[in-house]
C-alpha cells in the first residue's frame, strides 16, 4: 500500500525530499505551498529585480515535470495541522489527510522594533511577494538605506544599485559581516563594497525611521539623520514555525527534530530552514539556514521516508555567496576568531580583491577549512582533504589540484607558496602544475 | 504568518526600465545618423558622394554601438546583465519585432531583390575598388556589414566580459578571423585573380567546397586552387576530429566561425531567448542531423553522378544542390538564423541547422576531452546559466545533480560559467575518463557515498 507523504512547503528542501521520494518509491506525495505554483529558486530573487532573469527562469523544472513524477501540488496556505487526526486544514477549508507529513515551511525576515518599521517603502527581502512590494517601493526613488550586514543586505544593497539607487549600508559590526568573516576577508569585502559606490556605515545601527506615511528618513545611534525613500530591514532571518505554534509538535526557535529529522510527533517530520536540532552534527549549528543544508537535508528524509531509515551525516561544511563582483567560497571550519588549538596561513593579492585563507589544527597541523574570495576552489578536493585531515605542508604542495579558476586565468599558486614559506619558514616545494590546460594533449 | 500571494510574479515584474545614460543617448544619435545615411544611399542620392557617405555610416556605426559599450568598460569589471528582461530591445518588445523585421527584410532583399539595394552597393564602390579591383556587389556590401557587426559589437562584448580572459581572447579570435580570413584575403585573392576562397569555412558549413564543381574549378584555377581543395579536404577530415577531440567544438563554433562570430557579438545581446525546453532540444536533435544527413547525401550523389558522367541521376543532383543551397544555406543560415535573432535568439542557426555543428557535436559528445565541470554541490539552482546558454541547454538540470556537461550542442562559449554567481562551472580539457559522471552526485552529504 503506497503510503500518502504531504510535504509543507516547496522550497529546495521539500521538493529534494519530494524528488528523493519518487526515485526511491511508489508512495502518494502532495506538497502544498501557498508562495508560488512551482518550486523556484529563492537565491534568484535578486536577479528577478535586477533583470537577469524572470521568475519563469527561476524555476529549476519545467512545469510538465511534476505531473510526470507524479508529485501532486497544491497551492495553498496551511493553517493549521491536526496531529491527532493525521490532516491539514486548507485556507480554502479543505483538508488533506496523511500518512507521514514533512514540516519545510522556511523562515520569516526578522522584523525588530523600530519606530517606523511600518512605514511604506520599509521591508525585508525573503520571498516572491518581497520582490514585487521591492519593485513599487523602488520605482523612481534615488536613495535607499540597507539595515543589517548579512549576505541579504549586500544583495539588496546590488539590487538597487542596478537601478541607479545610492545605497547607504547600516551595519553594526566593524567590518562587513566580520561576524562570520576573518578580520582581513571583512576588510577586502567592505572595501570592494566602497568601490561600488556603496555609502557603508560600519559600526552603526538603526535607532528610528521617520516618515509620515512613507518613510523620509532613518536615524541612526550617533543621531545622525540620513534621508531616503526606501530602507531595507535585513537582520536575519527565523524558522518559519507559525502554523505548528499551537499544536504539540515541539519548537524552541525552530520546529526541534532529532539526527532522522523526527519531531516529537510519529510521523511527523521537518527538515531545511524551519529546523532547530536537538544534537546538531559535530560542529555544526542548530539552526542553519543555507540552500545547500536545505537539500541535504531533503535527500537524507527521503531515505528515512522510504523505509532506508538514515541518520543525518552532512560531510564537511561549505558554503558560497557573491559580493557583488567578488565570489566567496568556504569549506570546513572557518571561525572568524581563530580558536585556541587553530592557526591559519592567510594570503592576500596585491590588487586586494583575491585572497586564500587555509585554517589548521596547531598540533597535528591538519587542515580544518579554507576560505577563497575572488579565486575558486575545487570542492571535490577540499571536502577530500578535509575528510582525510590532510596536513597544511601537503596541501601546500598541492595547491593546482585545489584550484578552479576558469581557463586562461593568472595562476597564483607560486605566490601563494612562496608567502606560506616565508610565514612559517619553512621550505616546501610545489608539485609541477600542469600546463595551460588549453594546451596540453 | 506568511500570508497567501496569489499575484502572478510572472506577469507583474516586467515594465522595469533602466533610464538611458549619456553615452546611450549620444550612441542613439549616431546610430539614427548612421541609419539615416544608409536610408539616403539607398533612395540612390549617394552615387556621387560615395565615399562621404560609407564613411558615415561606418564612422557613425562604429561610434554608436562604441558609446553604448561605454559603461561597460568603466567602472569595476563584472557581470552586469542589468534590465536585460525589461527592455524592449531585449525582451522581445516592440523594438525587438521591428529590429526582426528590418533585419530579415534586409536579407530577403539581398537574396532575391538585389536591385532595390542598388544605391547602398554603388557607395560601397570605392571600398571595394580597393580590395578587389571589382565594383561591390551585393556580397561585397553583405561581407563589409557583416564584418563591422562583428568588429563593433566584438569591441562591446570583450568590454561587458573584461572579468573574463577567456572571453577577451576569444573575442579577439572571431574578430580576427572574421575580418582577415572571411573578408580582407577572399577579396585579396579576388584582386590577385585567383579564386575567392574562405580558409575559415569548410565542408559541410561550406558544403560547395567538397562538391566535384567546386573541386574541378578550383583545381583548374592554379596551384592555389589544388592547394585550397587540399586545405579544405584535410581541414574537413583530419583537423576537425583532431581538434575537436582535444577542445571540443568550441575550437570553430566560438573562436573561428564566421556565423558563431556574429552570434557572439552581435547577436549577444539576444542570446536568453534562446528555448530551453525539452521539447525544443528534441526538435533540434532531429533537425540538425538531417540537416548533415542531406548535405552528405547530396555530396555523394553528386560525386557519384560525376564519377558516372551523369550516369545515376542525369541532371537530377544538380538542382538538388541548388535546392539546399536555397533552403539551407539561404534561408535557414541568413533570414531565419540572423533575421529573427531578436525573436528566437542568436544561434538558431547553429542549433537547429548547422550541418558542421551537427559533425563537431558528434564528435564532442562520444569522442572528446572538453567537459563542463560542476564543481561538486556548490550549485544554488539560480538558473543563470540556463538563462544566458544561447544554444539553449538547461545547464542547471547537470549543475545541480552535480554533473558535468557533456552536450552535443554546447559551443563552449563560456558563458554559463561566467555568469554563474558561484563559480560552479569549468570549461576544461582533460582526462577522458570521469568526465561524463551520469550519477547525481551530492558531495556534502555523506550518508550518500560519492565517488571521487
Ligand atoms: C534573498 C535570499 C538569498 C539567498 N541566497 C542564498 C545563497 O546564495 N546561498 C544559500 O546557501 N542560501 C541562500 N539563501 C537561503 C536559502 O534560500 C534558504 O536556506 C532556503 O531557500 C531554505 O529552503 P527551505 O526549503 O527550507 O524553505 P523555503 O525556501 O523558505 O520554502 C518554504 C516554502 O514554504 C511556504 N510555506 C511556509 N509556510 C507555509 C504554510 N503554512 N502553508 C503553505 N506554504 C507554506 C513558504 O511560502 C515557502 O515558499 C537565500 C535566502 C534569501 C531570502
Ligand atoms: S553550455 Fe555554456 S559553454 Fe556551452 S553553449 Fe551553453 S553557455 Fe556556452
Ligand atoms: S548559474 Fe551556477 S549556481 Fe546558478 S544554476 Fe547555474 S550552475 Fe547553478
Amino acid at each position: 500500500m503506497p503510503q500518502h507523504i504531504v510535504i509543507i512547503g516547496n522550497g529546495i528542501s521539500g521538493i529534494t525530499c519530494a524528488r528523493n521520494v519518487r526515485k526511491q518509491s511508489n508512495d502518494d506525495i502532495t506538497v502544498i505551498s501557498s508562495e508560488t505554483e512551482h518550486f523556484y529558486s529563492r537565491t534568484a530573487l535578486m536577479y528577478i529585480y535586477m533583470g537577469h532573469m524572470k521568475y519563469e527562469h527561476t524555476k529549476p523544472y519545467e512545469d510538465w515535470f511534476w505531473q510526470k513524477n507524479r508529485i501532486q501540488l497544491v497551492k495553498d496556505y496551511v493553517t493549521s495541522i491536526n496531529v491527532n487526526g493525521k490532516n491539514v486544514l486548507l485556507q480554502n477549508g479543505a483538508s488533506i489527510n496523511y500518512d507521514k507529513l514533512v514540516i519545510a515551511t522556511g523562515s520569516v525576515s526578522n522584523k525588530p522594533n523600530f519606530t517606523g518599521i511600518n512605514l511604506i517603502g520599509v521591508q525585508s527581502l525573503y520571498g516572491m511577494p518581497d520582490i514585487e512590494l521591492m519593485n513599487e517601493n523602488t520605482r523612481g526613488i534615488e536613495k535607499g538605506v540597507i539595515v543589517g550586514g548579512g549576505l541579504i543586505g549586500i544583495e539588496m544593497a546590488e539590487m538597487l544599485l542596478s537601478r541607479n539607487i545610492h545605497v547607504t549600508f547600516l551595519v553594526r559590526e566593524n567590518f562587513y559581516w566580520d561576524n562570520i568573516l576573518p578580520k582581513e576577508e571583512a576588510t577586502l569585502v567592505s572595501n570592494h563594497i566602497k568601490e561600488h559606490h556603496v555609502d557603508l556605515r560600519t559600526a552603526t545601527e538603526l535607532k528610528e525611521i521617520k516618515g509620515a506615511r512613507k518613510v523620509k528618513s532613518i536615524i541612526t545611534n550617533e543621531g545622525e539623520e540620513i534621508a531616503c525613500e526606501f530602507v531595507g530591514i535585513t537582520v536575519g532571518v527565523s524558522p518559519n514555525i507559525s502554523i505548528i505554534k499551537n499544536t504539540e509538535i515541539e519548537a524552541d526557535k525552530g520546529v526541534l527534530v532529532n539526527e532522522f529529522f523526527e519531531t516529537n510527533i510519529p510521523d511527523i517530520y521537518a527538515i531545511g530552514d524551519c529546523v532547530q536540532h536537538r544534537n546538531p552534527p559535530p560542529g555544526r549549528k542548530a539552526i542553519e539556514q543555507i540552500w545547500y543544508t536545505g537539500r541535504i537535508q531533503g535527500e537524507t528524509l527521503a531515505a528515512t521516508l522510504c523505509s532506508k531509515k538514515t541518520a543525518y551525516n552532512p560531510g564537511p561544511f561549505f558554503n558560497s555567496a557573491k559580493f557583488f563582483d567578488i565570489e566567496y567560497q568556504t569549506y570546513g571550519k572557518v571561525n572568524p576568531q581563530q580558536g585556541e588549538n587553530e592557526t591559519s596561513f592567510y594570503w592576500e593579492h596585491k590588487n586586494g580583491r583575491i585572497c586564500f585563507r587555509a585554517v589548521y589544527r596547531k598540533d597535528n597541523e591538519a587542515i580544518i577549512g579554507f576560505n577563497a574570495l575572488g579565486t575558486r576552489l575545487r570542492h571535490a578536493v577540499c571536502d577530500k582533504w578535509l575528510q582525510e585531515k590532510r596536513k597544511i605542508d601537503d596541501v601546500m604542495s598541492n595547491l593546482d589540484q585545489l584550484n578552479f579558476d576558469p581557463e586562461f586565468c593568472d595562476h597564483y599558486e607560486k605566490e601563494i607558496l612562496s608567502a606560506y614559506n616565508k610565514q612559517t619558514m619553512k621550505n616546501i616545494k610545489g608539485k609541477k602544475r600542469r600546463k595551460l590546460s588549453l594546451f596540453n594533449w | 504568518m506568511v500570508p497567501p500571494t496569489t499575484t502572478n510574479p510572472s506577469l507583474s515584474l516586467t515594465e522595469e526600465g533602466n533610464e538611458q545614460t549619456l553615452y546611450q543617448k549620444i550612441g542613439g544619435i549616431c546610430i539614427a545618423i548612421a541609419v539615416l545615411s544608409l536610408v539616403a544611399a539607398i533612395s540612390g542620392v549617394g552615387g556621387a558622394y560615395s565615399f562621404l557617405l560609407l564613411t558615415i555610416i561606418i564612422g557613425m556605426f562604429t561610434l554608436g554601438v562604441v558609446s553604448y559599450a561605454l559603461p561597460y568598460y568603466k567602472g569595476p569589471a563584472g557581470i552586469r546583465n542589468n534590465g536585460i528582461m525589461f527592455k524592449t530591445m531585449t525582451n522581445r518588445g516592440t523594438i525587438a519585432w521591428i529590429f526582426a523585421i528590418v533585419l530579415t527584410g534586409f536579407y530577403i532583399i539581398i537574396y532575391w531583390f538585389p536591385w532595390m539595394f542598388e544605391g547602398l552597393i554603388r557607395i560601397f564602390d570605392p571600398l571595394s575598388r580597393l580590395l578587389t579591383n571589382q565594383p561591390a556587389n551585393q556580397w561585397f556590401m553583405y561581407g563589409a556589414f557583416y564584418t563591422l557587426a562583428v568588429l563593433t559589437m566584438g569591441i562591446r562584448f570583450i568590454g561587458k566580459n573584461r572579468n573574463s580572459r577567456y572571453h577577451v581572447i576569444r573575442t579577439f579570435s572571431v574578430m580576427f578571423f572574421q575580418l582577415g580570413f572571411a573578408f580582407l584575403l577572399p577579396m585579396f585573392l579576388k584582386k590577385l585573380n585567383e579564386p575567392e576562397f574562405y580558409f575559415s569555412y569548410f565542408w559541410p558549413l561550406k558544403f560547395s567546397y567538397l562538391f566535384p564543381s567546386d573541386v574541378s574549378s578550383l583545381i583548374n584555377s592554379g596551384s592555389l586552387g589544388v592547394f585550397m581543395v587540399f586545405w579544405g579536404a584535410v581541414m574537413t577530415f583530419i583537423a576537425t576530429p583532431i581538434l575537436t577531440y582535444k577542445y571540443g567544438k568550441r575550437w570553430y563554433c566560438s573562436w573561428v566561425c564566421g556565423c558563431g562570430g556574429l552570434a557572439e557579438t552581435a547577436g549577444d545581446p539576444y542570446r536568453h531567448l534562446s528555448d530551453k525546453s525539452l521539447k525544443a532540444w528534441k526538435i533540434e536533435r532531429w533537425m540538425v542531423h538531417s540537416v548533415l544527413v542531406l548535405i552528405t547525401v547530396i555530396t555523394i550523389l553528386l560525386w557519384l553522378n560525376s564519377y558516372y558522367k551523369g550516369g545515376i541521376l542525369g541532371s537530377v543532383s544538380g538542382p538538388f544542390a541548388q535546392w539546399y543551397g536555397f533552403f539551407i544555406g539561404g534561408v535557414f543560415s541568413g533570414v531565419i538564423g540572423v533575421g529573427f535573432y531578436p525573436i528566437m535568439g542568436s544561434r538558431v542557426w547553429c542549433r537547429f541547422g548547422c550541418p558542421m555543428a551537427a559533425i563537431l557535436g558528434i564528435f564532442q559528445r562520444f569522442k572528446s576531452r572538453f567537459r563542463i565541470t560542476t564543481n561538486g554541490g556548490q550549485c544554488i539552482s539560480c538558473g543563470n546559466c540556463s538563462t544566458f546558454c544561447e544554444m539553449g541547454i538547461d545547464v542547471r538540470s547537470y549543475a545541480q545533480k552535480g554533473q558535468n556537461i557533456v552536450r552535443a550542442s554546447c559551443v563552449g562559449c563560456g558563458i554559463c560559467a561566467s555568469v554563474c554567481p558561484r563559480g560552479v562551472l569549468k570549461l576544461e580539457n582533460g582526462k577522458e575518463e570521469g568526465r561524463i559522471n551520469d550519477k547525481p552526485i551530492t558531495i556534502g552529504n555523506n550518508h550518500i557515498t560519492v565517488n571521487l
